[in-house]
């Protein structure tokens, strides 16, 4: 074979040297004129990352200030198409909201947080609970933090939905069209007190445990369901299959109650309480939005059918 | 005076967010007021002069023809969102540095924390237990509570007041619920917190916490005083107190609002007229027994055999 190829036959061989030799000049020479064109060119595109396909395949629109844009930033985003492109300029004002409903759904983000964190180090068992509360305070790094934003985050929570419903209410916010809103709201302030209540057990110290007995004996006075209560005898009603036995998983505040205050505290009233601010604030768009400040009505325009702003 | 004592409770971690609710609380009644205030008067003004009511913008705050109605939500209202989650964030933070979540010993059965103290925001049940059976503070009233919030929207006909503060075109609602949420559940939560020490007994600010104290209270029963002794007797003696309670009570609001709300009182249906009678005499009874209770040391008022009011 070699015979033949050194035999006039052979401009393959030269050739085929000749050929890569000026293939690999080509690419050297290809790197030396086009890497830095490229790299040019990607600089210069990364002044504006807002023309990369990246950027663009995450935000669905232009990013220049425009009111277009300005619109689009709100209502392309899922999180904060909650809010209308435009709202009435007097809306925004602090004075008139007090800002109390988002505040208290910071803190139930706040308190999701730091849960799921607190969680990692938690066991809902009589032997291991108030030991891991223990070890949170002393070993595990910011656990002191950790645990002292939660307890805080909650009591704040509990104060900002009162003043949340003290705003609607002297703001007549509750009227026509929101009267359904005001009842979610309810129930919303109802599953705050209970996700606070239900937490309070689980450090499993005498504050939460007698905290607790208090709470849940009063179970015990139901009338009809509970063995104490009016017609609860009458009813058959025993220590061992009343509504308080429901609550508490036995007849005392003890391991089973400790596993479903864990339960109803981080899974349970948690997720209720999402699905019914997803109503929430749902219903607050629907609903016209925020309800003013709108323009004040004379008592004459009060005996007509309603006005509409 | 015992500063010690009062600096104890005040400083206690889990009554620091009541001491700071209270604040709070006035601050926003000072701003609702001051806000209801320039729109009474703004009112009170178009009331009297049609003409510039005709042209006028009807808000307190000035406002100049041509500018727009509305404002981008991005950025005018995103700003303002991101600054109160960061101001939250930050007095979270410096609280849960400077204060530590309370821990007690290990839950105890054997040993009776005194007082137990429920968690703060529900301290208002507890301290109605002094005055009522468990069945009434713990169970109905919460229910009632819960479900006279719900029906606000539906029996509060007055069209007037919606979308801004205002007083005096809401006289009777906003009163209503100023009288349940502060002078009822605030300040019995503030009683319960700062006033009620060792076996639930009533100590001033201030004075010293007695763990042995006894106070020795006769206490009465309504009927007794009437001299009647047999079962049935008290059974129907209660039965007519209480009903004459509801009907007389509700003779006396029916002529003050048919007088000072003529309008309400025209549009409402016997439904909801009656549902409001209902809910505001049941309010109006927890300061009436507390008033029999402290001031007449008398405990029932209506003994049957089944259940004690
Ligand atoms: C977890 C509890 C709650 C959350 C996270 C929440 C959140 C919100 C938010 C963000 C708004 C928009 C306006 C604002 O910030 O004021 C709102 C409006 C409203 N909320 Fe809530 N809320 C809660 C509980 C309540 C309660 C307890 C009530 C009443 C009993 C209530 C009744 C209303 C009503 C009627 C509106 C419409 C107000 C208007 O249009 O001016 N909400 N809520």
């Amino acid at each position: 074979m070699a015979e033949d190829n050194s035999n006039g036959k052979n401009g393959n061989r030269v050739g085929l040297l000749q050929r890569v030799k000026a293939g690999v000049q080509e690419d050297v020479q290809s790197l030396k004129t086009d890497m830095p064109a490229k790299a040019k060119e990607q600089v210069e595109g990364l002044k504006d990352p807002t023309k990369t396909q990246v950027f663009t395949s995450i935000f669905r629109h232009k990013h220049d200030d425009t009111p277009r844009n300005r619109a689009l930033g709100v209502l392309s985003n899922v999180f904060l198409h909650l809010h209308p492109a435009k709202i009435n300029r007097d809306a925004v004002r602090y004075s008139y909201t007090w800002g109390m409903g988002g505040i208290t759904f910071y803190l139930f983000i706040v308190l999701t947080f730091t849960g799921v964190l607190l969680m990692f180090y938690y066991h809902p068992t009589k032997v291991q609970a108030f030991r891991d509360v223990l070890y949170l305070e002393h070993d595990v790094p910011f656990g002191k933090l950790l645990r002292n934003m939660h307890r805080w985050a909650a009591h704040l929570m509990v104060i900002a939905v009162w003043l949340h419903m003290f705003r609607v209410f002297l703001t007549g916010s509750y009227k026509k069209p929101r009267e359904f809103n005001w009842n979610i709201g309810v129930l919303l302030l109802v599953f705050t007190l209970l996700l606070s209540f239900t937490g309070y057990l689980l450090p499993d110290d005498q504050l939460g445990f007698w905290a607790v007995t208090v709470g849940t004996n009063m179970a015990r006075a139901t009338p009809m369901l509970g063995h104490e209560g009016p017609f609860g005898k009458m009813m058959g009603m025993t220590p061992y299959n009343d509504v308080r036995f429901g609550l508490l998983g036995g007849s005392i505040v003890d391991a089973n109650a400790l596993l479903r205050s864990y339960i109803w505290h981080c899974i349970g009233i948690p997720i209720v309480a999402s699905v019914l601010m997803i109503v929430h604030f749902w219903r607050v768009r629907k609903d016209g939005g925020i309800s003013g400040p709108a323009q004040v009505m004379l008592t004459a325009e009060g005996d007509k059918p309603r006005r509409q702003v | 005076m015992d500063w010690k004592q009062l600096w104890e409770i005040c400083s206690a971690p889990d009554n620091v967010p009541i001491v700071g609710m209270i604040p709070l609380l006035i601050f926003y009644c000072y701003l609702a007021w001051k806000q209801a205030k320039a729109n009474d008067d703004l009112i009170g003004e178009l009331e009297t002069n049609p003409a510039l009511a005709k042209t006028h913008h009807r808000k307190s705050w000035p406002f100049r023809p041509g500018w727009q109605k509305e404002v981008h939500v991005w950025p005018f209202l995103l700003r303002i969102e991101f600054l109160a989650t960061m101001i939250v964030t930050i007095i979270l933070m410096v609280w849960s540095i400077t204060l530590y979540a309370p821990l007690e010993e290990p839950a105890n059965p054997n040993l009776t924390m005194n007082p137990a103290k429920a968690p703060w925001y529900f301290l208002g049940l507890q301290e109605m237990l002094v005055y009522f059976d468990p069945w009434i503070a713990g169970v109905v009233m919460p229910t009632l509570i819960i479900i006279g919030l719900m029906i606000i929207p539906y029996i509060d006909t007055n069209p007037l007041g919606s979308g801004y503060y205002t007083w005096k075109q809401r006289k009777f609602a906003i009163g209503t619920f100023l009288f349940g949420f502060i002078i009822l559940w605030v300040s019995m939560i503030i009683i319960g917190t700062f006033i009620r020490g060792p076996g639930w007994q009533w100590f001033w600010p201030g004075q010293t916490w007695d763990h042995n104290r006894l106070i020795y209270e006769v206490n009465r029963d309504l009927p007794d005083l009437f001299g009647i002794a047999s079962n049935a007797g008290k059974a129907i003696f209660g039965a007519i107190v209480v009903g004459a309670y509801y009907v007389l009570g509700g003779f006396g609001v029916h002529a003050f609002f048919r007088r000072y709300n003529p309008k309400d009182y025209k549009r409402m249906s016997l439904l909801q007229y009656s549902l409001m009678q209902f809910f505001l005499l049941t309010m109006v009874a927890l300061p009436l027994k507390m008033l029999l209770r402290l001031g007449f040391n008398i405990k029932y008022v209506w003994i049957t055999p089944w259940f004690n009011v």
